[in-house]
């Protein structure tokens, strides 16, 4: 999205005011920009449902439209004739006010990001290509942990008050292991412009650099979008729905949705940031098949999310943050401090190059090499106390099973 | 003047975002019913009434969690800077950037020793 | 350029509003978590004086460090010491205080914001100067220092430290109280 551009064929056309016509190009552009989640948001609540259906063995919803493409519409008159039940003494404005913070800080997210080449001065059709992209995703998504607690206040209800206290401690802590995972992409590609992470890619991508760090984004994703194992946010059995407990209606639908687009954003976000983006076969050539390889990489990390989601048990609060304190956050520091290690050592004797975008795959090879050795010797090191403490424990429970049936045969 | 042409961009973005949510929900306001009533208003507690004032029990480990992650936000927002200027620094920037890490993995170190990290 | 332009203008001035009506919100207020709320209002209308300032990460700082953390601290802090009956505090009408306070607002601008304020016409010069980005940054925090640039690695160091003894002091007041709560242990 060139917003010059936009705007200077506004001018030509005869708004002649320089500002007005700077202000309907922006209008336009953030149109066009926001109607790509926005209708993402419409196929993605089918294909949730679908493929949680086909992991559980079930068909999924198949009666509306054909193979139930349409259920979505029939959920949302659904959700617009339902009734809104506002308890009393709740907040109204904040009440009314949070899920629309709440959709609104995730559609914020998709003003920085890129979707395919152009031979513009930003190198890409983009929103707005902010030199600070990287740093307003994390800012934009902290606004969203907001609007939960405002949920959880305004509705008066102490369940829905622990519900969002536990909401809130999840989600602050898991933005730790998430930020520290981030500036991996930002050191290698030495700018936190998503454009020029992208462009970074172009000899090697990412997550053959640093799958540490895209494992740490995708686990902290998973988290900070409430789902499954940690969706001890929404346990629809226990807490009762949790913060969202006296919301009905549409302001449910608009919780519901949020969460489903957050999932899909951070799904695009990780394809950028350490797949690639919009790289791919012809991406110069023919543009809009770069937005084919973007929307590719990001459904298939979605698919993964819904995988996962679909596959493993919830954890319980104090396993959920007991990974992220004793787990996540301590294997994200020694990442960075390794990673920065290896690339200062190799970029001052020489052998990695210093601006990722203008070398060559020859170049990037040592580094690659040497990288994705350091994060074998990580995961080894991981997977080797991980399976001491499996050990450890299996022997305890042999000993307990053994008290046991001594106790009950001595009886 | 293009930095705050992007920004402007940005600022337009943040104010037409809440109109998308807010579209919807004001439709369904003009096209639901509305006919309240006492128990329906009634703040929800699996169906039995609500007894006593709206206490949240003080758990000190909400307050410990966030603390910790003020600390580590900030430390994480200085980070950025460095991260950012990594490829054109010498190897004295790593060894500046570490200490700042160790400093910080230190004091998560204390609070791992003292037990309160662990959610009782 | 000539003078700043119309939409700079409208936007410093519902920055402005934004900044000091939060304030006035939060001190005006008296249900606390709406006070909390204002403040949020006001932070943000701080970034978006940083953005005007060409200054866009220290705004997303703003947004990310004091409204994510540090007002999310404060709500934590409010919820969690009063039930929501009492979250309304009396107003105490001393009037005495408010006008000491406008006593103070006076001399503090007489005597810091008069001396170089350079008058109601918007100058281009402060707000388009060449400002430094973030890559500068980066290079400014590790700079040993020079004749030609001001190093600031020993202050970046210091940083550090100095969240470190934060968290450690916090640390030890909050396990104090957690001990008082749940009677010694070991």
């Amino acid at each position: 999205m060139d917003c010059i551009g936009l705007c200077k064929l506004i001018f030509d056309a005869g708004v002649r005011n320089q500002e007005l016509a700077r202000f309907i190009g922006s209008l336009i552009g953030v149109l066009l920009v926001s109607g790509v989640p926005l209708l993402t948001v419409i196929v993605l609540i089918w294909v949730e449902r679908k493929v949680a259906a086909r992991i559980q063995d079930r068909i999924a919803p198949n009666r509306v439209g054909p193979f139930g493409l349409l259920q979505t519409f029939a959920d949302l008159a659904k959700l617009l004739i339902k009734e809104d039940i506002t308890p009393t003494a709740a907040d109204r404005i904040l009440y009314n006010a949070a899920p629309i913070v709440s959709f609104a800080s995730v559609v914020a997210i998709w003003a920085v990001i890129p979707f395919m080449f152009a031979n513009n001065p930003e190198g890409a059709i983009v929103g707005v290509d902010l030199d600070i992209g990287v740093l307003y995703f994390v800012a934009v998504a902290s606004l969203g942990t907001l609007a939960i607690m405002t949920a959880g206040w305004a509705s008066n209800n102490k369940y829905a008050l622990l519900g969002a206290f536990r909401v809130v401690a999840l989600l602050v802590s898991y933005e730790i292991p998430l930020v520290f995972a981030l500036i991996i992409p930002v050191m290698f590609a030495g700018s936190m412009s998503l454009v020029d992470i992208v462009e970074a890619q172009s000899h090697m991508w990412f997550i053959f650099m640093a799958p540490v760090a895209a494992l740490l984004f995708f686990t902290s994703s998973q988290a900070e979008t409430g789902r499954a194992p940690f969706d001890l946010i929404e346990a629809e059995s226990e807490l009762v729905a949790g913060f969202n407990i006296e919301y009905s209606g549409m302001k449910f639908g608009m919780f519901f949705a949020a969460e489903f687009l957050h999932v899909f954003t951070n799904g695009i976000l990780m394809a950028i940031l350490f797949m690639g983006g919009y790289l791919g076969l012809f991406y110069q050539a023919i543009p809009p098949l770069g937005f084919l390889w973007l929307g590719l990489k990001g459904a298939v990390v979605y698919f993964v999310f819904l995988w996962l989601r679909n596959t493993v048990p919830r954890l319980r609060i104090d396993q959920v943050m007991g990974f992220n304190w004793f787990f996540l956050v301590p294997v994200s520091i020694i990442n960075v401090i390794l990673t920065s290690l290896i690339l200062k050592l190799m970029q001052v004797s020489g052998f990695a190059p210093t601006n990722f975008a203008t070398s060559n795959l020859g170049e990037m090879l040592p580094l690659t090499i040497v990288m994705l050795l350091k994060d074998v010797v990580i995961i080894a090191f991981i997977l080797g106390r991980l399976g001491q403490e499996g050990r450890r424990a299996r022997i305890e429970e042999q000993r307990a099973n053994e008290a046991l049936t001594a106790a009950a045969v001595g009886d | 003047m293009s930095v705050l042409n992007e920004w402007a961009f940005v600022g337009v973005f943040l104010l037409l975002a809440p109109i998308f949510p807010a579209l919807p929900i004001g439709i369904a306001w003009l096209l639901r019913p509305n006919k309240p009533n006492v128990l329906k208003s009634q703040t929800y507690e699996c169906g039995v009434e609500t007894v006593g004032d709206t206490w949240v029990q003080f758990r000190v480990q909400y307050y410990i969690y966030g603390l910790v992650f003020l600390v580590f936000d900030v430390e994480m927002v200085l980070l950025f800077p460095w991260a950012v200027a990594y490829n054109q620094l010498d190897l004295f920037a790593f060894g500046a950037g570490f200490l700042f890490i160790f400093l910080l993995a230190d004091a998560l170190i204390y609070a791992w020793k003292k037990d309160v990290l662990v959610w009782k | 350029m000539g003078d700043a332009s119309l939409s700079l203008i409208l936007a410093f001035i519902i920055f402005t509003i934004l900044t000091l009506g939060g304030a006035l919100g939060v001190v005006m207020n008296r249900n606390l978590f709406r006070g909390t709320i204002w403040l949020m209002v006001s932070l943000f209308g701080a970034a978006g004086h940083f953005v005007l300032l060409s200054a866009p990460f220290l705004a997303a700082v703003q947004v990310l460090v004091y409204i994510g953390a540090i007002a999310i601290l404060f709500t934590f802090a409010v919820m969690l010491t009063r039930s929501l009956t009492q979250i309304s505090d009396r107003f105490t009408r001393l009037w005495w205080n408010v006008g000491g306070a406008g006593i103070l607002f006076v001399v503090l601008v007489g005597t810091v914001i008069l001396p170089v304020w350079g008058g109601f016409t918007p100058s281009n010069d402060i707000l388009f100067a060449n400002v430094a980005d973030t890559t500068q940054l980066g290079i400014a925090l590790v700079d040993r220092g020079s004749e030609t640039t001001q190093g600031f690695v020993l202050p970046f160091e210091l940083a550090s430290l100095l969240l470190t003894a934060a968290m450690i002091g916090a640390i030890v007041i909050a396990r104090d109280a957690d001990d008082d709560e749940k009677g010694k242990r070991s």
